[in-house]
């Protein structure tokens, strides 16, 4: 790469290229951040740059529990459950990765068939059975879906993570005398834990991200998430169109996504390359 | 019902581990580590058993029923005449019609600009994480945000793309909105094909490429006889997974045109008749009919096109 020579036409024609790229991924987003920030009386106007800014939309949302509640949920249920899928895909991806046991293949095919299925095929018997379970519109109800999505994603993750680990150091614990189950807690999991943070993120991300389960196995605001919550803010009134608020809210649920975009590129680009294609 | 394969493959695979146990007997550490194995996949494995495959067996039992919730009094066993009763509807084949344009043409257009994506984050001169940054931002946007930012950009008299093309309100007519929602799920998966493809690009020796140059192969010949072949796994397994992803298309046209004007897919058609017909019978119906396409979908990939299962890299190890 060093010896290859760049001439200025080259450079200006990656800079249009980067350009074009970096344009076309933020507009959009930029255009609900303008939304948002614009008054009611400017939604009806489609340029782009509002005319009169205003704080006024994002203070009725943060106001109203309609958006606040399914908020705290959204995170509540996507800490829990990214916590709960991340220990459980880390034991099974360790094993994945480092033992030789019978039923291997199949663990890794079901997981390939569960990251690949139609969700709206266990949208109507889960609804069926969390219904009859008393876990419709609650928080297990949305956690438990989502950790057995999450499962899959991990896996793949962390056991492509947990291939790269220098294993003689497991081993040499293993000849002072540690258990396989001492060398995994001990020696193996703090070197693991920077492609554990990686999966969380990719599961949180889905978790966060999350819609069809979420309207579906959720009524009321008790459980019911913050991308739930925006399909409900628009429908609850057919006159008054509310588009500032919606669009405050849309920003608001994006926030984190670019913190961690921003904090953690390098991160997310390994874990999402590493993961399910190597070759 | 590959479920159902894959759970009697499971139980092959324990008869043999007894019979193998009585050949040969394993020594203490293979026998403590099978243990292991095993003790750390069950929590993972009973978890995804009990959110898939006993609600898929449900599922099948509940579209041999007549079940709406509105009649609970009259719920019966009908066999297959709910199956008759989908697949003779122009509701179902009008959803799958849409279903499968939208698929074709916004996997056929992300896997383009996908490729260009990863080159231009495989090989650019200067500000690469910046780029990979500002294209991870559309892939960790929730869909639904997006989808509504999309539409107020095209409905008319609040949105610039909607002014931009003469205050033109695509959302009421069936193709043009289809159009747009193929947009919205392009900006959307672009830049997860990038990134598959990006991994796909990096294997691609560099030796290999200079070689081909000093031997007077242009850009584009070296691009087509060397990268596209040597990526042709990476390339499949991208497909695969947008395929897939595709199809289940949902959250965009929930928001868009909550499937009115002819945009219903099968994932919105399956869940119409759950949620506002409260008929769990045809709507399990619909949910099988999907899950049994998804499953021609990648045995076509895997048998058809010889697409390595992506899981066929961890199980050699």
């Amino acid at each position: 790469m060093a010896a290859v020579t760049t001439t200025p036409r080259q450079k200006a024609g990656w800079g249009a290229a980067n350009f074009v790229v970096i344009a076309l991924a933020l507009i959009p987003v930029l255009w609900m951040v303008s939304l948002s920030f614009k008054t009611p009386a400017a939604i009806l106007d489609p340029s782009f740059i509002p005319a009169h800014w205003t704080w006024g939309n994002y203070t009725q949302i943060l106001k109203t529990s309609q958006f606040v509640r399914p908020l705290v949920n959204s995170i509540g249920i996507g800490l829990i459950s990214t916590f709960i899928a991340v220990v459980l895909a880390s034991m099974a991806a360790y094993a994945v990765a480092r033992l030789r046991f019978p039923g291997k293949a199949l663990l890794v095919g079901m997981a390939l068939l569960i990251a690949m299925f139609p969700l709206i095929a266990l949208v109507t018997p889960l609804f069926s059975i969390e219904r009859a379970l008393g876990l419709f519109n609650t928080w297990p109800g949305l956690i438990i879906p989502y950790v057995a999505f999450g499962l899959p994603l991990g896996i793949y993750t962390l056991s492509a993570f947990f291939r790269e680990i220098p294993w003689e150091l497991e081993k040499a614990a293993k000849v002072d005398g540690a258990t396989p189950f001492q060398a995994f807690v001990k020696v193996i999991a703090p070197l693991a834990a920077p492609g554990m943070v990686t999966t969380s993120i990719l599961v949180f991300l889905a978790c966060w991200n999350e819609f069809l389960m979420a309207i579906s196995f959720t009524s009321t605001i008790a459980a019911r998430t913050a991308p739930a919550s925006l399909a409900y803010l628009s429908g609850s009134s057919q006159f008054t169109v509310p588009t500032g608020p919606i669009a405050a809210a849309a920003v608001v649920i994006t926030i984190p996504i670019i913190i961690f975009v921003l904090f953690f590129q390098r991160r997310i680009v390994a874990g999402l390359t590493s993961g399910a294609v190597k070759g | 019902m590959s479920m159902s394969t894959q759970v009697t493959a499971g139980a092959g695979a324990v008869n043999q581990t007894t019979g193998r146990r009585g050949r040969a007997p394993l020594s203490e550490g293979a026998r403590a580590e099978r243990r292991l194995g095993w003790t750390l996949c069950a929590p993972a494995v009973i978890v995804m058993i009990a959110v898939t495959a006993y609600p898929v067996g449900y599922a099948i039992w509940l579209s041999l029923e007549r079940y709406n919730l509105e009649l609970p009094q009259d719920i019966k066993f009908v066999g297959l005449s709910n199956y008759a009763a989908v697949l003779s509807s122009p509701y179902w084949w009008q959803a799958l019609w849409v279903t499968v344009l939208i698929t074709v043409v916004s996997v056929s257009v992300t896997l383009v600009l996908g490729m260009m994506l990863a080159l231009v984050m495989h090989r650019t001169l200067f500000g690469r994480g910046t780029v990979r940054t500002a294209a991870l931002i559309p892939y960790g946007i929730v869909t639904v945000a997006a989808a509504y930012g999309w539409y107020y950009a095209w409905t008319p008299g609040q949105g610039y793309l909607s002014a931009l093309f003469n205050y033109s309100a695509p959302l009421t007519s069936q193709y043009r909105a289809i159009g747009v929602i193929i947009l919205a799920e392009i900006w959307k998966t672009t830049p997860f094909m990038g990134l598959l493809l990006l991994a796909g690009l990096s294997l691609v020796p560099e030796d290999l490429q200079r070689a081909a140059k000093v031997d007077g192969a242009t850009t584009w010949q070296r691009f087509w006889k060397i990268t596209v072949p040597l990526m042709k796994p990476a390339i499949l397994v991208a497909l695969l997974f947008r395929t897939l992803d595709s199809f289940r298309i949902f959250d965009n046209i929930f928001i868009l045109t909550q499937g009115n004007n002819g945009t219903e897919s099968v994932s919105i058609l399956g869940w119409d008749n759950l949620f506002n017909a409260l008929n769990l019978g045809i709507g399990s119906t619909i949910a099988i009919l999907i899950f049994i396409c998804v499953v021609i979908i990648a045995f076509v990939f895997i048998k058809g096109f010889g697409t390595a299962a992506p899981g066929t890299d961890l199980e050699r190890r």
